[in-house]
């Protein structure tokens, strides 16, 4: 019995160690702004119940959904192009390889300057969170395509065209996909950070307000709801992609 | 690339890409590419001021405290998830999900916690560097060689040889490997925490530049932040290098 | 069968091994003449790698016991060497290092240490490579610093895991005469585990049939007539290529 079920056992006492611990913390309490698991529950339930999370997250999510579609359109075609082209890699991989090192936060205050506060300056904050990592993981994709595969297209008379289209793309599709689910992650990053530091709108707004009002339960429960939300959308992602590409070579990709 | 037969660096061209932004720069095209000599200039300039080295010194105190926990941290819990399994079950999903979070959305808890201060930026950055440590170390404690385990016992290993001779170096790959990227994470977490505070470090000065729309100033700030971190990205990867072979063996 | 009485280097007594619900031995007794080469031959999954890591104290037995000199194991020893199927050699440390680990681990100084992996890596043949690493040698060459490990802490057993299934086939040729002058000059006990019949029949002074699920000994055959003789023209003796010809017989319904 126990043995059958340990896994689902043992992740229902991992969550509950983890929210008791929060409940306890909040109830000795180790700051005045830290309110108990339960009270941040009922926060969030009254949210759902006036309907303020789900506007919210319908202003949130714009500039995400506009922002990560940009960057995956983008990102795979300048990924398949560095990859089959090596004076265009030689050109442009320098340039995605220092984005994904440096703190690209950085470049937000700018973007204010340049766009305004606006939808447009925070698709930018998300397309320049997400680009790299999916241009990044597209090429490596590409340019690892096992050379036995490609000799074999060509073996079998193959044009340049086949080959890219029936052998390259197909067998560099999980690790694009790969790099797509890590650019929504890094886009969701994009996404609050955008709300926090451009202006708050959408679950940012909830965060802040609340925040300015000291209505802490309300304050972790939008937290927590983005976190979750990110969570479970990201590992939806990781299981589409295991149904998807059932069988395919695991290869590491790149964060 | 090969031109005439000359084999290119790998990142010259990035001095193509800087040519264009002088160029870019020089015509005016928009107020806000200045030249890139002139930013050199205007970095030459602030680079020794008060309030640059300010800065820069609260960055790097605040990263290097930040970093160095979550190595002290993560190391040691990873090494302990990968030994056993009980621990790894319980702390697992935990760390699955504080990676793929979007830890921004905590800054804000923290500055409440923790004050608008250095403390909030050392914890943003451990946090943001934190969990792959955990994950890589206990992928690669997981990993080491089964062969290599028995063999240490049979030649009659004891508990701590095996684990200073054999643990420890058979997964230094892999921890290195999420140090660098850990270490990747971090400088993103204290410029991202900075950003939010915006009273500490370059934060303070971003808000400065920008409100007086001091360009050349942003700019320079940026290049040396977007530097330093692919130096030390560079750095790591170097030494991950060094001791990629000591994975060799693995099946 | 064989009359001549010597003694036992390792003698196993109805030892018993269930993985879960799957019994990989049971029942299983067996003995390993002292100074002879004894092979535990049988198809895949038939348990031979499992009751050499019981011989070796690396897996415990359910029950029965294994006596090694007359002591029962308990867990590895000094009496037991073992030889890696996959080499087991630390990439990080140089060969000199590797063959010297094993009297590292027993705290024999450094100078002390070095001398006798010194000569045993000139026995294998690898003067000359003492400060290479693992990843600078080729499969056979890593074998080689392997068996030079298992010799320098002087046990009397040698136990050996399809030492030479990942090296090449004519460095596995050679591998099998030095193997024959081994087992000639250095008065120890062998116990080999494979999975090829000819290497089996080519190298052992006994040759253990295992059959699978569960696994016991379905045989034991001693090659004669060809031991004494030059290793070239073992592989052209008649008694040899009947062996190889009787053990295929008798195996060739396991495989599936």
């Amino acid at each position: 019995m126990f043995a059958r079920h340990r896994a689902v056992i043992l992740k229902l006492c991992s969550a509950l160690l983890v929210f008791g611990a929060w409940e306890i913390a909040g109830r000795i309490p180790v700051s005045f702004a830290f309110p108990t698991f339960i009270e941040s529950l009922a926060a969030f339930w009254a949210l759902i119940v006036d309907g303020t999370m789900f506007t919210a997250y319908v202003e949130t999510l714009r500039p995400l959904v506009v922002g990560v579609l940009i960057s995956a359109f983008l990102g795979i075609g300048i990924g398949l192009w560095t990859g089959l082209s090596r004076a265009f890699d030689w050109l442009v991989s320098p340039i995605f390889v220092v984005m994904q090192t440096a703190p690209l936060a950085a470049l937000i205050p700018l973007l204010v300057m340049v766009y305004g506060i606006g939808l447009t300056s925070k698709v930018f904050v998300v397309c320049i969170m997400a680009m790299p990592v999916i241009v990044l993981n597209t090429a490596g994709a590409v340019r690892n395509t096992p050379a036995a595969l490609i000799e074999m297209g060509n073996a079998f008379l193959g044009t340049r065209r086949d080959i890219i289209l029936k052998i390259i793309l197909p067998s560099a599709s999980p690790i694009i996909f790969a790099g797509l689910r890590l650019g929504v992650s890094a886009g969701f990053i994009g996404a609050i950070l955008a709300e926090l530091k451009i202006t708050p709108t959408g679950v940012g707004d909830i965060i802040s307000y609340s925040r300015s009002i000291a209505d802490y339960p309300s304050m972790y429960a939008a937290i927590a709801s983005i976190i979750v939300l990110a969570v479970l959308f990201l590992n939806l992602l990781e299981r589409l992609e295991g149904f998807l590409f059932m069988g395919t070579r695991k290869t590491l990709v790149s964060d | 690339m090969k031109i005439f037969g000359y084999q290119l660096p790998n990142m010259s061209s990035l001095i193509l890409w800087g040519l264009l932004w002088e160029f870019v720069g020089q015509i005016e095209l928009t107020f806000f590419l200045p030249p890139l000599s002139a930013i050199f200039a205007t970095l030459w300039e602030i680079g020794g001021t008060p309030a640059f080295l300010k800065a820069l010194r609260e960055t790097a105190q605040a990263f290097a405290i930040g970093t160095t926990s979550a190595i002290v941290i993560g190391v040691p819990v990873g090494i302990l998830m990968g030994k056993n399994r009980l621990i790894d079950e319980l702390l697992l999903p935990w760390v699955n999900i504080f990676l793929s979070a979007p830890l921004t959305a905590l800054v804000p808890v923290l500055m409440v916690l923790f004050g608008f201060g250095l403390k909030a930026i050392v914890i943003t950055t451990a946090l943001f560097a934190v969990w792959i440590i955990v994950l890589n170390t206990r992928a690669g404690v997981m990993q080491i060689n089964r062969s290599l385990i028995e063999m240490a016992r049979s030649f009659g290993a004891s508990p701590f040889d095996a684990f200073t001779k054999i643990y420890f170096w058979a997964a230094l790959p892999e921890i290195l490997g999420g140090v660098r990227i850990g270490f990747i994470r971090g400088v993103k977490g204290v410029i991202i925490g900075q950003l939010l505070i915006s009273i500490v470090g370059f934060g303070a000065l971003f808000e400065l530049y920008a409100s007086n729309f001091l360009m050349k100033h942003f700019w320079a700030v940026l290049l040396v932040l977007f530097a330093l971190s692919f130096l030390i990205a560079e750095f790591l990867a170097w030494l991950e290098r060094k001791v990629e072979y000591y994975a060799a063996s693995r099946n | 069968m064989d009359t001549t009485i010597t003694e036992n280097a390792v003698a196993v007594r109805n030892v018993y091994k269930n993985y879960g619900d799957v019994e990989a031995l049971r029942d299983l007794s067996l003995d390993f003449p002292k100074g002879q080469l004894t092979s535990l031959l049988g198809p895949s999954g038939c348990g031979k790698t499992t009751l050499l890591k019981i011989i070796a104290g690396l897996l415990p037995a359910d029950s029965g016991e294994v006596l090694v000199n007359g002591k029962p194991v308990t867990g590895p020893g000094p009496d037991r060497a073992f030889v890696f199927q996959d080499f087991a050699l630390m990439p990080w440390a140089s060969t000199i290092r590797n063959v010297a680990f094993g009297l590292e681990l027993r705290g024999v100084a450094k100078s002390e240490r070095e001398a006798v992996a010194e000569k045993y890596i000139a026995a294998v043949g690898l003067t000359g490579f003492e400060n290479s690493y693992p990843h600078e040698l080729s499969g056979g060459m890593r074998q080689r610093v392997g068996l030079a490990r298992a010799l320098s802490v002087n046990a009397e057993v040698l136990l050996m895991d399809e030492p030479f299934s990942a090296v090449d086939e004519q460095t596995r040729r050679k591998f099998q005469e030095d193997l024959l002058g081994l087992v000639q000059n250095e008065n120890k006990t062998f116990l080999f585990v494979t999975h090829s019949i000819e290497e089996a029949v080519y190298v052992s002074n006994q040759v253990a049939i295992l059959l699978p699920r569960p696994s016991r000994v379905s045989e034991i055959i001693r090659p004669r007539g060809f031991r004494n003789k030059d290793v070239d023209s073992i592989r052209r003796d008649p008694e040899y290529l009947d062996l190889v010809d009787k053990i295929w017989a008798s195996l060739k319904s396991y495989v599936e």
